[in-house]
C-alpha cells in the first residue's frame, strides 16, 4: 500500500460559525483500516462542547466507523487500526498509553439496538456506577433515581425498579441504556442510530432527551434518518466513501450545502 | 439536475412548476386583455377579464395545496425545498398581478363610454408593453432556471417607474386644463399605478427565481426609479 495514492479530501466547510465554541473532541488526519481496507480517509473534524453533531451518509460511508474510533470500540476487534489523532480535551486517545476503561467512562455510547443488561432496572444503572465509585446505598439510590430522571424514564419505572430491564418496551429499554450511559458521568455521548428500532413516539422522546442532554454533554449521533439529523443536531457532517465531504451548521447543510454530493444525498438523488 | 430515487417526487415538483407556468401564462393574458379593453373601449372584454380572474385564484389555491402536500409527504430539502417555497411565492405574486389586471378591467367598466383621448392612453400602453416583456422574461427565467435573465428583469424595473412618473405628470396637466378630465384621468392614474405595481411583482418573481437557484437573496442594491406619485405631485411644481 502506497501512501502516495491517497488523496487528501477537500472538505467543504460551509460558512460555519464555531466562534466561541470550545472543541471537546478534535479529529485530525484520521485514517482507519479494516485489515487492508481503508475505511476512513484523512478525516478532520471537531465535536463542540454542548453541541450535537450528526453524521450522515449512505451505508458504508464510514460514519459508524468514525463513531467507533471516538471511544476506541474497534480495539475489541483484531486487524482494525486507526492512524492520526483524536484529541479529547487535548489528550490523544489513540495513544497506546490511553486507559481504555477510563476513556469509555468519559465517552459513553448508545447503540442501535437497546442493550440492557439481563438484570433489574436498578442494577442496570448501579452496575456501571459501582465499577468507578463506591457509594453508600442511599447515595447510590439517589444517583439511580437522578439518572432515570435524566433519561425521562423515572415516572414509568419508579414502582418497578426490581423488574428485569428486558421486560421494558423497546423505547423504554433505549432510555434505560441512556440512563446507564449517563450514570458513569461521561463527557461525550455517542449515539449510533439510537432510534432506528423505535416507534415515532419513543423516537420523539429520545430526541427530546438528546436536546436536554446537550447542555451537559458533547453529543455525536449517527443516523440514517435525515429529518432526525435536521431536527436534533447543531452541526452535520456528511460522509461518503470514507471521506468527510462536508461539515457545517445543520441549517446550512440542509438548506444550502456547498458540495454537490451533499445536495444529492440530502435531497434523495443519490445513486 | 439528476432525478430523485423516488420518481413520484420528481413528478410532484414538475407538476408544481407546470402549474406556476400556467398561472404565469394566464396572468400575462389578463394584463394584456385588460389594457386592450382600455385602448379599444371594449367593456365586454373588460367584463370577461374581471370574470376570468377567478381562474388565476383557483390555480393559486391548487398550487398551495400541492406545495403543502409535497412538504408533508416528501420532506423536501435544500434546492427541492426552495422549489416548493418558491412556487408558493411565485403564485402569490402572480395572483396579485391578476388582481391588478382585474382592477384595470373594473375601471374600464366604470368609465362606461366616457373614454379619455387615445393619446392619453398611449403612455399606459407603453408601460404595459414594458411590463409584459418583463413578465415574459421572468417567467422564462423561471422555466429555464436562468439566473442572468432573472437579474436582467430585476434591474429592468427602473424604466417602468420612469415612464409611470411621466404618465402621472401628463395626466396632471390634463386635469388642470379642464376639471371635466379629472374622472378619467384619475382612473388612468390608477391604471398606470397598477401596471407599475405589476412591474414590482415581476421583480419579486426575479428575486424568487434567484433564491430558488442560489439559495440566498440577491446581494446588490436594486436601482429604483419609483418616485411616481411623489415626483409628479410635488407641491409647488405645478402651481
Amino acid at each position: 500500500m502506497s501512501v502516495a495514492n491517497f488523496t487528501t479530501p477537500t472538505v467543504a466547510h460551509a460558512s460555519t460559525s464555531t466562534m466561541g465554541l470550545s472543541e471537546k473532541v478534535s479529529v485530525s488526519d484520521l485514517d482507519f483500516y479494516y485489515g487492508d481496507h481503508r475505511a476512513l480517509k484523512s478525516v478532520n473534524m471537531s465535536l463542540y462542547q454542548g453541541r450535537v453533531t450528526a453524521m450522515i451518509g449512505p451505508s458504508g460511508c464510514g460514519k459508524s466507523t468514525l463513531l467507533r474510533v471516538l471511544n476506541r470500540m474497534y480495539d475489541l476487534y483484531p486487524n482494525q487500526r486507526a492512524t492520526g489523532h483524536v484529541r479529547l480535551d487535548n489528550e490523544d486517545i489513540l495513544s497506546p498509553s490511553q486507559d481504555l476503561n477510563l476513556l469509555r467512562a468519559k465517552v459513553g455510547m448508545v447503540f442501535q439496538k437497546p442493550t440492557p443488561f439481563p438484570m433489574t432496572i436498578y442494577e442496570n444503572i448501579a452496575f456501571g456506577i459501582r465499577l468507578y465509585e463506591r457509594l453508600p446505598k442511599s447515595e447510590l439510590d439517589d444517583r439511580v433515581k437522578h439518572c432515570l430522571q435524566r433519561a425521562a424514564l423515572w415516572d414509568e419505572v419508579k414502582d418497578k425498579l426490581n423488574a428485569n430491564g428486558l421486560s421494558l418496551s423497546g423505547g423504554q429499554q433505549q432510555r434505560l441504556c441512556i440512563a446507564r450511559t449517563v450514570a458513569v458521568r461521561p463527557e461525550v455521548i455517542l449515539f449510533d442510530e439510537p432510534c432506528s428500532a423505535l416507534d415515532p413516539i419513543s423516537t420523539a422522546k429520545i430526541e427530546e432527551l438528546i436536546d436536554e442532554l446537550k447542555e451537559d454533554y458533547t453529543i455525536a449521533i449517527v443516523t440514517h434518518n435525515m429529518q432526525q439529523a435536521a431536527r436534533v443536531s447543531d452541526f452535520t457532517a456528511f460522509m461518503y466513501l470514507g471521506e468527510l465531504v462536508e461539515f457545517g451548521e445543520t441549517t446550512t447543510i440542509f438548506t444550502t450545502p456547498s458540495d454537490r454530493r451533499t445536495q444529492d444525498y440530502i435531497t434523495g438523488r443519490f445513486g | 439536475m439528476s432525478d430523485h430515487t423516488m420518481k413520484a417526487f420528481d413528478t410532484d415538483l414538475q407538476d408544481l412548476g407546470r402549474m406556476v407556468a400556467e398561472m404565469g401564462g394566464l396572468a400575462e393574458k389578463q394584463v394584456a386583455d385588460s389594457v386592450d379593453a382600455l385602448s379599444k373601449r371594449d367593456t365586454a372584454l373588460a367584463q370577461r377579464v374581471a370574470i376570468a380572474d377567478a381562474n388565476i385564484d383557483n390555480l393559486q389555491r391548487e398550487i398551495e395545496e400541492k406545495a403543502v402536500n409535497t412538504i408533508a409527504r416528501r420532506q423536501p430539502m435544500a434546492v427541492d425545498l426552495r422549489e416548493v417555497v418558491g412556487a408558493l411565492r411565485l403564485a402569490n405574486d402572480l395572483e396579485r398581478i391578476g388582481d391588478l389586471a382585474k382592477n384595470i378591467a373594473k375601471r374600464v367598466i366604470a368609465l362606461n363610454g366616457e373614454f379619455p383621448p387615445p393619446k392619453l392612453i398611449r403612455g399606459v400602453e407603453h408601460m404595459t408593453d414594458l411590463v409584459l416583456e418583463q413578465l415574459k422574461t421572468v417567467l422564462d427565467a423561471y422555466g429555464r432556471r436562468d439566473i442572468s435573465k432573472a437579474m436582467a428583469v430585476w434591474r429592468g424595473d427602473e424604466e417602468i417607474d420612469a415612464v409611470c412618473t411621466s404618465v402621472f405628470r401628463e395626466l396632471l396637466t390634463y386635469m388642470m386644463e379642464d376639471p371635466r378630465n379629472i374622472t378619467f384621468c384619475i382612473h388612468l392614474m390608477f391604471c398606470a399605478k397598477n401596471i407599475e405595481r405589476m412591474g414590482d411583482h415581476a421583480t419579486n418573481i426575479a428575486e424568487t427565481v434567484h433564491f430558488i437557484i442560489e439559495g440566498r437573496p440577491i446581494a446588490d442594491q436594486r436601482p429604483k426609479g419609483d418616485t411616481t406619485t411623489i415626483a409628479a405631485l410635488r407641491v409647488g411644481d405645478n402651481r
